[in-house]
């Protein structure tokens, strides 16, 4: 077994009735970047103030850096960087005077290179120009960016970003993304949440989706995309004719939209289906076959449209 | 950390008005008692205003008598109302508990820089008193309430013992605002709390009929700090004020704490 950055066995948080998190087994691989996907309200954040001791968990039990917490929360939050349910400072002090403040507060000072390491911190985001005005003339995507300075103001073996891409224009995204595979690069773990696939899918080497609290697909990216069952679809004149075929072939999940049926291949080869229909009289306008791509697995999972999940 | 407690508090636009607010409150007193010629005549007015047209440092011991009731906890209360709520209500709380800062280590820190904030804002009252009183009305020996006459060096060192009996009669207060803090994520309700508590106190303490509550009230013993201008110095209600503070305190911080190490920071 590989050694784990984050793990969760049963976590639960109930508030009030509601379980907002759901017996959760999360397994987050060091070294991985790792994209926590729910829709909104499904217990992301709700798991990752846990994860930072802001809250306690009702049940379940759970380690960060190999360490059983919260007890050991003084000695590895200091290795974690954290962006928690967007950025928060004080609107009065500069973004310069914000981060030392932040770095101020707790007991590993390392007053001496604090300097340095807030102008670092400062250019890696692109805030440089910026750091002397107050926080309360910063725009959202600026916010953000100080808000990723503080997350690194020291080496931090885990960073866990919720929603780091939260009112950044394209281009920020994108610096985002950059940041989060330099960061990996560097051996740190990212934990990366989000509502948005296509926001972690090209930087995640692993995902975990979460809907309404509970955990419904973990694994590496390969694996999950391969779990997506390959896809017939058939365009036909004769529909009703062509499921009845697919169906004593041994599909299964077939669905019929119009002149279109598809169904899951099952282990059947594509070619073997298009002789039955064929030899069964079902006029074939074409076939083709489709693996499911991330998205796909992740509408499947979670449902698909804007309703939060409560 | 503490250092960047207090800077963070003291760098704020609020609370440096907060401090030159109270602070004006003695200059105006003084102005006022000089435009008007003799000053009150004496036995009349707010304790120790008659005395200051003879000697200006009694200015120090009116404004500290007119600020107690009112500006002083207003200006606590603000400040202790916002010590955590504040925090909560900005978010920072999250990024601070998770950098991570124990959290009653924190809860100290807002603490004691609530300690601070109570002398500062009573110092900036004596000081603007002090330096007011000695511009417009003559300085000298200091007679006290019972009719002795001090030095003018050791007069001063009973009003200095008398803000600083002001600035600990404000530390129940403070506590209960941050108490209060603790409880609610809008610092403004926090705010509004500590001030109907004050305000309660005062209104108790104002029916006759509920005197055997009195000795109870936070506010009760809170004028007591003008004993100090008696020779020899009163103490028997001083120490019942300094009493009543430490006890209010001793609550109101333990549930602070209880409260605050188990919450759920979902701010």
């Amino acid at each position: 077994m590989t050694e784990l950055a984050i793990q969760t066995e049963g976590l639960t948080k109930r508030l009030g009735d509601a379980a907002v998190v759901d017996k959760l087994d999360l397994a987050v691989p060091r070294g991985s970047v790792y994209g926590f996907l729910g829709p909104n309200g499904s217990g992301k954040t709700t798991t990752i103030r846990m994860l930072l001791g802001l809250i306690w968990p009702s049940a379940g039990s759970y380690r960060v850096l190999g360490e059983a917490m919260p007890g050991a929360n003084a000695r590895v939050l200091p290795q974690v960087g954290a962006l928690i349910e967007g950025p928060a400072f004080y609107p009065w002090l500069s973004g310069r005077q914000n981060l030392k403040r932040m770095d101020a507060a707790g007991l590993d000072g390392q007053r001496k290179t604090r300097r340095e390491r807030i102008d670092a911190a400062l250019t890696r985001v692109g805030l440089a120009a910026a750091a002397n005005k107050r926080f309360r003339a910063y725009s959202l995507g600026m916010k953000q960016r100080l808000g990723l300075a503080a997350a690194l103001l020291r080496p931090r073996s885990l960073l866990i970003l919720d929603e780091p891409t939260n009112g950044m224009d394209p281009q920020g995204t994108r610096e985002i993304r950059n940041l989060v595979r330099e960061l990996a690069g560097e051996g740190s773990t990212v934990f990366l949440s989000s509502h948005l696939l296509s926001e972690v899918e090209q930087v995640c080497t692993h995902v975990g989706i979460i809907s309404v609290g509970k955990m419904v697909a973990q694994g590496s990216v390969e694996e999950l995309r391969g779990r997506g069952e390959a896809m017939l679809r058939v365009e036909t004149d004769d529909a009703s004719g062509a499921a009845k075929v697919l169906d004593r072939l041994g599909l299964e999940a077939i669905t019929v939209t119009g002149e279109v049926v598809s169904a899951q291949l099952d282990g059947q080869r594509p070619e073997e289906c298009n002789r039955e229909l064929v030899l069964a009289g079902v006029g074939v306008r074409s076939l083709t076959t489709d693996r499911r791509s991330l998205e796909d697995a992740f509408v499947a999972l979670t449902g698909e449209g804007f309703d939060v999940a409560r | 950390m503490w250092l960047a407690e207090m800077s963070l508090l003291f760098r704020r636009v609020r609370t440096r008005v907060l401090i030159a607010v109270v602070a004006l409150v003695p200059v105006a007193t003084a102005i006022a008692v000089r435009l008007s010629g003799d000053g009150p005549s004496p036995g009349s007015g707010p304790r120790f205003f008659d005395q200051i047209t003879n000697n200006g440092v009694f200015a120090v011991l009116a404004g500290l008598t007119v600020t107690l009731p009112v500006f002083l906890p207003l200006a606590v209360a603000i400040v202790a109302g916002d010590a955590v709520a504040g925090e909560a209500n900005l978010g920072t709380l999250r990024y601070v508990l998770s950098r991570p800062v124990g959290r009653t280590r924190l809860l100290v820190l807002k603490g004691t820089t609530l300690v601070l904030f109570c002398f500062a804002a009573t110092f900036a009252v004596a000081v603007a008193g002090l330096i007011t009183g000695a511009i417009l009305f003559p300085i000298g020996d200091v007679t006290t309430l019972s009719g002795d006459v001090l030095s003018l060096p050791a007069g001063m060192l009973r009003i200095g013992l008398a803000a600083v009996l002001v600035a600990l009669s404000l530390l129940g207060l403070a506590a209960i605002g941050l108490f209060f803090s603790t409880l609610t994520d809008a610092p403004v309700g926090a705010m509004a709390g500590t001030v109907g508590v004050a305000i309660l106190s005062g209104v108790l303490n104002a029916i006759p009929q509920l005197s055997a509550l009195h000795p109870f009230l936070l506010t009760h013993y809170w004028l007591s700090f003008g004993d100090v201008l008696r020779s020899p110095v009163y103490w028997n209600q001083i120490l019942l004020n300094l009493l009543v503070q430490g006890v209010v305190v001793a609550i109101f911080a333990t549930a602070a704490w209880s409260r605050f190490t188990t919450k759920d920071v979902l701010a």
